[in-house]
């Protein structure tokens, strides 16, 4: 069990592209961090690095007390679980679990100690004597976790384990993964590119974006107060509607013609001043027509969820998404009026993206 | 329907059969003329069945050897064809596994100029730098030797390419998490990269081993000791042209024998050889 520290992060390929630009983050230990962002944002070179199958450019890594800059991967107390999960095929899955611990010379009996219990907290026994290539996608899984648990190790490192499984199964697996990580109080990274994995598991979410981290914190956090216009709709399904809007006075904003309250805005703000106003599709309540703050909506269609249904239409002449629960809403196309909750009205900076909220 | 599938399959198997004949009937001519005496042969008259010498001629050729032309029993040729067929094959795959090895996993400068030179060798085989090849091998007194012999033939780039494409699909993970396990570079050949290209090491070896066994100009050139020559070069020297009698009956012998090593290997690995030019799994 350790605590991990990234100080200023960079990772530089030859050529001077940088994909890593400079992170610093830490996790504490027995922490769940979700390193989250689209393809190609760095975050699973950000942990290739921790876990030393990357060289390090610039800055430190740290597990525990100790710089791990210089180490060889099997020297820092890591173990990762792989996206496609590199199972040796060739082995059957006990000598899959026990290669680690025989390269690092651990007795015979402690190692088959380790395998039969990670197999049995797995629930992999009966395939202990087969090949990988006789398990399915789930139990492949499941051996990839368990040569993780029995090396014991500090960290944890997971690079989009579940992205191989069929979706029951990546929910199913997903709640094991937080459990057994529970359990056994070890430290975990995990890369995705799930939103919705990244907001169930973590503890501490790290939203990234072009090798840069965007924001850090409690998912609830993130999701209720995104830093950025790119976390804002990158975290949260059906995204975020953002709209076009301009300063119309202190906390309030003007959309069209129509003008709204907002709770978190800056208050130095030019009258007039172009912003861009997030909503998300949840936050919007019914209204009665010509109802103060109301805003009409003009609902072009309508998709079934089961429990929800999505409103597509135009806003203010924008696009926008509204979610209702199934039944409250007449679901018919035609024109409806919304209010939104001044707390739940998000304004970023339409150069930078920046949240322009009070601090 | 039924009926065309049957019509279908019929005509499936009178080609096939067809074709097995045409390939068929030399090695039987072969075999049966192997079975008669000299007299039958060479009189033409020899029936298409085989004849009562075949004990005789078979312990003949292997123990004794013809009177004249090559005045060593063929077992002794036997054991030459197989040492070198043997030392090619092998060592054509260890070189070839650990230069593809080094080509694919690490990262050294000229990597690519190594990886070309090899590639290049490809179209310079022993046919083509044999007076240069002949000239070495003399100077390092490897003549009437089985390093003379097989050495020469080794290298080659043919092995070398097959294992590279083959380590190629190999997954990268696979790597890291032999890294990750603590297995350094021997470890990660020894424990994962060899078990994994038995089915390509099996192929390389039957294709090997059969090109080492039908070598016939490289023979001929380096081995001048009757002691040392291979059984495809014996085959021809039976075979005598002008003022001698060929033994054909015996000549036919040591055709039969020297197919069957080829043969043995062909069964062998039949199954791995057949899954390491096929498959693709990993």
């Amino acid at each position: 069990m350790a605590q991990v520290t990234l100080s200023n992060v960079k990772k530089v390929y030859a050529g001077g592209v940088e994909a890593v630009k400079g992170v610093s983050f830490d996790i504490p230990d027995g922490g769940f961090c979700v390193l989250v962002g689209p393809s190609g944002c760095g975050k699973s070179t950000l942990l290739r690095m921790v876990a030393g199958l990357e060289t390090i450019s610039h800055g430190e890594v740290a597990i525990g007390e100790r710089v791990v800059n210089q180490v060889e991967p099997a020297d820092r107390d890591i173990a990762m679980v792989f996206q496609n999960y590199a199972l040796y095929p060739h082995m059957n899955i006990y000598d899959n679990m026990a290669y680690g611990l025989r390269n690092r010379g651990t007795p015979k009996d402690e190692i088959d100690k380790r395998v039969k219990e990670a197999a049995r907290i797995l629930a992999i026994e009966p395939f202990l004597e087969r090949r990988p290539r006789q398990l399915s996608g789930g139990q492949r899984q499941r051996v990839a976790m368990g040569r993780a648990i029995v090396r014991k190790p500090q960290v944890f490192l997971f690079d989009e384990p579940l992205s191989n499984l069929d979706a029951k199964l990546r929910v199913q697996m997903r709640v094991e993964i937080k459990k057994l990580q529970r359990a056994l109080g070890v430290t975990a990274i995990y890369v995705t590119h799930d939103q919705v994995e990244a907001m169930t598991l973590s503890d501490k979410l790290v939203v990234m974006n072009a090798g840069q981290v965007e924001q850090i914190g409690l998912p609830a956090e993130v999701y209720r107060k995104p830093a950025s216009k790119f976390v804002a709709t990158f975290i949260g399904s059906p995204p975020m509607n953002i709209l076009p809007g301009a300063v119309d006075g202190h906390g309030i904003v003007a959309l069209g013609d129509a003008i709204i309250e907002v709770r978190d805005l800056r208050e130095d703000l030019a009258v007039q001043a172009p912003v861009e106003v997030g909503l998300r599709p949840e936050d919007v309540e019914i209204a009665s027509e010509g109802q103060a703050g109301s805003l009409p909506f003009d609902v072009e269609f309508i998709e079934e969820l089961g429990a929800t249904q999505l409103f597509h239409g135009k806003l203010a002449g924008q696009p926008f998404v509204m979610q209702a629960a199934t039944g409250e809403v007449a679901a018919q196309e035609g024109r409806l009026w919304i209010t939104v909750d001044p707390d739940k009205v998000h304004v970023f900076d339409p150069k930078t993206g920046a949240r322009l909220g009070k601090g | 329907m039924v009926e065309d599938r049957r019509m279908g399959d019929l005509i499936a198997y009178v080609i096939l059969t067809i074709g097995v004949l045409i390939v068929a009937f030399p090695v039987w001519l072969t075999f049966v003329a192997s079975t008669w005496d000299a007299s039958t042969v060479i009189n033409g008259e020899m029936p298409l069945y085989p004849g009562p010498y075949f004990l005789e001629n078979y312990k003949r050729i292997l123990f004794v050897g013809t009177s004249s032309t090559t005045r060593e029993p063929v077992a002794v040729m036997m054991l030459n064809s197989f040492i070198m067929a043997i030392t090619i094959a092998l060592g054509k795959i260890f070189i070839s596994v650990l230069s593809a090895y080094a080509v694919v996993y690490y990262r050294f400068p000229f990597r690519m100029a190594a990886f070309w030179i090899i590639f290049i060798t490809l179209m310079l085989p022993v046919e083509v730098r044999i007076f240069p090849t002949f000239k070495i091998v003399s100077d390092l007194n490897m003549l009437d030797t089985y390093q003379g012999l097989a050495i020469p033939l080794i290298a080659s780039a043919t092995g070398t390419l097959l294992f590279r494409q083959f380590f190629m699909t190999i997954p990268d993970e696979l790597l890291e998490a032999s890294k990750i396990d603590g297995a350094g570079p021997f470890k990660f050949f020894k424990d994962t990269l060899i078990p994994l290209s038995m089915t390509t090491i099996a192929a390389l070896f039957v294709i090997q081993f059969i090109y080492g066994w039908n070598q016939y100009l490289w023979p001929l050139l380096v081995t001048t000791k009757d002691s040392m020559q291979t059984i495809v070069i014996a085959i021809k020297k039976m075979i005598v042209t002008a003022d001698a009698l060929t033994e054909w009956q015996l000549a036919m012998a040591t055709a039969m024998l020297a197919m069957l090593p080829p043969v043995f290997v062909v069964i062998a690995m039949q199954r791995l050889f057949v899954k390491g030019l096929v498959e693709t799994e990993k």
